[in-house]
């Protein structure tokens, strides 16, 4: 493997929105991020820090006001083909059953239906899902809902998987499990992986690496720590282990105050 | 188990009910029955409102002998075809101006101005360009549909989830594909959300548009009837209208069960 190209990397990200009144916002100033290949990197900040903005970024969604993005090594023009998105919203195709939903990239990309659906069936099996394949999404629940949508991003096989506080509308419980399950997943087959969350704890368990972002406006990194937490990890249990706690307060220390910023400017607005 | 037999005995007030308009109606337009109320012959009552046992008779008399259908077909085939017209064309002219916004802005204000029009009054003009036979009603049924299906296609477009969408241009549609598996699906669970609406203007264009001028169909039997005061075959016409309308309606519910089963409907359980 070509230690000089990461999978993914951006290299001063500024983005500014300009509303229709011309009133600016910067929601990201000179943002630095790089994820090696087969990295679990995972991006932390308060609410409102401009995190999914930077997701959108890399998948491509979005274009920067400067900086740049690579791609393994080749500058991104448009959307990120090498890139699956699990958004933090629902995005299933409601008209589609399950399986449909699943298969959906393949057939976009014109592959034989047969073809397809046996895939199809088989990442059901993978996420949990067996036999729920000719259900509509509105008869699944939440959690079978997530599954779907990691199938249908999954199926693809992207060298890069972007996620966007993908199991935040979940219980506790049902998220321990779909987050142990996402490591086992992921564990079969290293991929990169960006994933988003305002949950410190949840961060730490799953990730290689835990990248701070400051308040916004013009937020940025503010601190970068490595996990060096054994795999494979169970993220119930992992939570309780000394090194776990220590760094967790270490990194708390340097997000407790952005967190404290970010609610006094949504207090203020 | 209760809900049932609730509804079962709803269903039979609400046939009593019937019953008792007809014996209300047949009992005040009697000449005979009961002294006259209002008027000062026990004759007029029947000519203004026709008698129920006439009417029903009259039915009986037009599907009996079979000269009913011929306009009857008449008039539904004017009705299905301003359906189709209509609705396919408000389908692509609603894709297109939800999916240009130059062009959406600049027909904006006509868009608003033919809408808000009584497209009623077009029929006369309807009857002039395309004649007194099917076409002219067609016209008048795809006027009033068009602009409902259109309205509804380019508010279906317009709420397409921004996160489905990018999603599926994640997993790699083309904007043809968003198109045929993002944009119209979206559309569609709007127009059949106004079928009901644009069958029930279809029928209406279609015996509205007979009623101003034609040769054959219900709206022109109405006329005629009415022309030589033969108010009993008016009420038997408005009967038969009545009875398809609501026909036509039922066959809409039974499309829209089959076609929108991926929607949610409320507290959807079953007992067993």
């Amino acid at each position: 493997m070509q230690a000089a190209a990461p999978a993914l990397a951006l290299d001063q990200i500024t983005v500014t929105f300009v509303s229709q009144n011309e009133a600016r916002y910067t929601a990201i100033r000179g943002t630095t991020l790089v994820v090696r290949p087969g990295e679990f990197v995972s991006v932390v900040g308060p609410t409102g820090c401009g995190k999914s903005t930077l997701l959108n970024i890399a998948a491509g969604l979005l274009a920067p006001s400067a900086g740049g993005v690579r791609v393994f090594g080749e500058a991104l023009q448009g959307l990120n083909r090498k890139a699956g998105y699990l958004f933090q919203t629902e995005a299933l195709l409601p008209w589609r059953t399950a399986l449909d939903n699943v298969v959906v990239g393949l057939e976009f990309r014109g592959a034989p239906r047969a073809d397809a659906l046996a895939q199809g069936e088989a990442w059901l099996a993978r996420v949990g899902l067996r036999g729920h394949g000719r259900r509509y999404p509105h008869q699944l629940s939440g959690g079978m809902r997530r599954r779907v949508a990691l199938a249908q991003t999954l199926i693809l096989d992207p060298q890069i998987i972007l996620m966007d506080e993908p199991f935040s509308a979940l219980d506790i419980q049902t998220r321990q499990l779909m987050e142990n399950e996402l490591l086992e997943l992921w564990s079969a087959d290293r991929k990169s992986v960006v994933f988003i969350t305002h949950d410190l704890e949840e961060a730490i368990s799953l990730s290689d690496r835990v990248v701070v972002l400051s308040a916004g406006p013009a937020s940025h990194p503010i601190g970068e720590y490595e996990i060096d937490l054994p795999r494979p990890r169970d993220v119930a249990e992992i939570r309780l282990t000394p090194r776990f706690i220590d760094l967790h307060t270490r990194i708390w220390r340097t997000m407790k105050e952005e967190v404290l910023k970010g609610y006094e400017q949504q207090k203020n607005q | 188990m209760s809900s049932r037999r609730t509804s079962k005995s709803l269903r039979t007030w609400q046939v009593l009910l019937l019953a008792a308009l007809f014996a209300f109606w047949h009992v005040a337009t009697h000449p005979t029955l009961i002294p006259p109320l209002y008027f000062d012959n026990p004759h007029k009552a029947a000519f203004f409102f026709g008698q129920p046992l006439e009417v029903l008779a009259r039915i009986w008399d037009w599907f009996s002998s079979g000269s009913i259908y011929e306009h009857l077909g008449v008039t539904l085939m004017e009705t299905a075809l301003a359906f189709i017209i209509g609705t396919a064309s408000g389908l692509a002219v609603g894709l297109w101006l939800a999916l240009s916004p130059t062009a959406a802005s600049l027909l904006d204000p006509y868009i608003k101005a033919v809408n808000s029009m009584p497209r009623v009054i077009l029929a006369p003009i309807f009857g002039v360009w395309f004649g007194l036979g099917m076409a002219s009603k067609v016209a008048l049924g795809v006027t009033l549909v068009f602009f409902i299906v259109f309205f509804n296609v380019y508010q279906g477009v317009r709420e397409v989830s921004p996160t489905v969408l990018a999603n599926a241009r994640m997993l790699g549609a083309s904007d043809r594909q968003l198109l045929r598996h993002v944009y119209v699906p979206s559309a569609m669970s709007w127009v059949f959300a106004s079928l009901h609406n644009s069958v029930g203007l279809a029928f209406v264009g279609a015996v509205v548009g007979e009623y101003l001028g034609s040769s054959r169909g219900v709206g022109y039997l109405i006329l005629q009837a009415e022309g030589t005061f033969d108010i009993n075959s008016v009420f038997a016409g408005i009967l038969v209208l009545t009875l398809f309308a609501l026909l036509l309606d039922w066959a809409v519910t039974l499309v829209e069960k089959r076609l929108m089963v991926w929607q949610p409907r409320g507290g959807e359980t079953e007992r067993i």
